[in-house]
């Protein structure tokens, strides 16, 4: 292995071929940013193909079958189709940052990747505080949709950009308290050390109510269905990025594939265990392979989902979040900390030096889980009694105006 | 050493990102035909000609959203570091704690109860 030149330590290598040490120093670590922002950019192009397969798999179509092999090179045509298109910037546009837009969309997205882990040795960059840095680069997402939507002068993009922004924001809060709770079990930022902390045990079965908040308030925060308001085709057309065309265009979309594929790694780095799985150790590539399958699962859910819930109401949107998620994610993070509180004082705890082992975690994670199970349980018994509720009152409503119904065509003039 | 070395790929990643969507769009403007004229300039609205200015005031509704999640989100924040030393808490910090995130829910059930969260 000393002889050998890997990225791990290409420093050394260059070091001892006669290079500055800090040039070789920059030299890794422009070779690494170049690497890890690849990944995206080539994985987008495939994943375009799997949503356009799945999505016509689920409505009985064939899918893109022309170009290549199965229609795998569709993506590539349309890039190259985009290419060729004019640019149009619209008269009235505020010209500077209608041209930053799609380049602040599609950047803010690659630079999630820095710190996601691929395998126990290959991450771009181990910060203490990962999960903040995701939540802040994350964010940016909804300045794009600000400036866009603002510099296009246009009434169907502003009206989509405030939509959207409204979105974006409210979503923002249970995505970020449904966070803390991993952060809580794994007593750490670091997405690294986070993935470590779930050897033992993934942290979906200890919260499995954290996990759900974080997926749906995800699908909101990339805009899928059914959140996907902000391109709501009949009624504001296309939203923020109406006004855009040629490959200005096509970064959003673009941006908008990445965005959704990260929010799907990111789940299965914080719930599902990253790369964590057999042998990962010994064959650290395996950890691609672990993170691959995790990230596909999810993202196929994320698929069938897309193409078969319908679209809803921004009143219905914004009330599902702030009387809905909110609350739960709050209960959720108090029961928790409760319960890991008790888990602790109990002396249920993995020791420090059995944190990975399986049996060690058994206990805790039953407590946490039942403590989950019967939080769904009450969110449940809620939902019905106000169904009941609700349609009690339909019913009574119904009734007044059947018992009306006979007054009201004496109120109508008798014809002839 | 090592701790820099992270920030410094962080750095060199925000300096280098904004090279991807750029390139491709250079390269647009190299091979996409460029013929404007008044009529295909103009702002698009399904055929009909745009009447009155888009930069105008906006429905308040959205700003009472964005005032609530700027609370959440201060807040939340000042949780993170009680999560992240969870382990080492004692019964004080504990309730600390506690008695904060009540403090957020109570902030929720007031701009419940405010009318703030109803879309009108």
């Amino acid at each position: 292995m000393e002889d050998v030149c890997s990225i791990n330590n290409l420093v050394r290598c260059l070091v001892d071929g006669g290079m500055d040490a800090g040039l070789a120093n920059f030299i890794t670590i422009l070779l690494g940013v170049v690497l890890v922002a690849a990944l995206p950019l080539v994985t987008v192009i495939f994943l375009i193909w799997v949503e356009r397969k799945v999505a016509a798999r689920v409505q009985d179509r064939i899918g893109p079958n022309r170009v290549g092999p199965f229609g795998l090179l569709q993506s590539v045509a349309d890039a190259l189709k985009l290419l060729t298109k004019e640019d149009i910037t619209p008269m009235g546009a505020d010209k500077f940052i209608y041209n930053l837009a799609p380049i602040i969309a599609f950047a803010s997205i690659v630079l999630i990747w820095a710190v996601i882990p691929f395998t126990p040795l290959h991450i771009g960059a181990d910060l203490s505080i990962g999960i903040l840095y995701f939540m802040a680069v994350g964010s940016i997402a909804t300045v794009k949709v600000m400036v866009a939507g603002w510099s296009s002068n246009n009434k169907y993009a502003l009206l989509g950009a405030f939509r959207t922004i409204a979105q974006l924001l409210s979503y923002e809060v249970p995505l970020v308290l449904a966070l803390i709770v991993p952060v809580m079990l794994a007593g750490t930022m670091s997405m690294q050390a986070m993935t470590v902390a779930q050897q033992g045990m993934w942290f979906i079965f200890m919260a499995p109510v954290a996990a759900v908040i974080f997926f749906i308030a995800n699908l909101a925060e990339v805009g899928r269905a059914p959140f996907d308001l902000l391109e709501a085709e009949s009624e504001i057309i296309a939203g923020y990025n109406i006004e855009y065309s040629g490959f200005k265009f096509g970064m959003f979309m673009a941006g908008e594939f990445m965005h959704a594929f990260t929010v799907c790694v990111l789940l299965a780095v914080i719930f599902l265990g990253g790369w964590s799985g057999p042998f990962v150790h010994e064959v650290p590539v395996l950890g691609f392979v672990y993170l691959g399958l995790k990230t596909a699962f999810v993202y196929i859910v994320m698929l069938v989902l897309r193409s078969t819930v319908p679209r809803v109401r921004i009143d219905q949107l914004m009330a599902f979040n702030w009387k809905f998620l909110v609350p739960i994610s709050i209960v959720n993070l108090l029961l928790t900390a409760f319960l890991l509180y008790i888990v602790r004082a109990l002396g249920l705890a993995p020791a420090p030096n059995q944190a990975t082992d399986f049996v060690a975690n058994l206990p805790q994670t039953i407590v946490l889980f039942v403590g989950n199970l019967a939080l769904v349980g009450v969110i449940v018994s809620m939902i019905r009694s106000q169904g009941r509720r609700q349609r009690l009152a339909d019913e009574a409503r119904l009734a007044e105006s059947e018992t009306e119904e006979p007054a009201l065509p004496a109120g109508v003039p008798a014809g002839d | 050493m090592a701790v820099l070395n992270e920030w410094a790929f962080i750095g060199v990643f925000f300096a280098v990102a904004w090279v991807f969507p750029v390139l491709p769009i250079l390269g647009a403007r190299i091979l996409a035909p460029h013929k404007p004229n008044p009529l295909k300039q103009s702002t698009y609205e399904c055929g009909v000609e745009t009447v009155g200015d888009t930069w105008v005031q906006f429905k308040v509704q959205y700003y009472i959203y964005g005032l609530v999640f700027l609370v959440f989100d201060v807040e939340i924040v000042l949780l993170f570091p009680w999560a992240l030393a969870y382990n080492q808490l004692d019964l004080f910090a504990f309730g600390a704690g506690f008695l904060f995130i009540f403090l957020l829910a109570d902030a929720l059930i007031y701009a419940w109860r405010k009318g703030a969260l109803e879309w009108f």
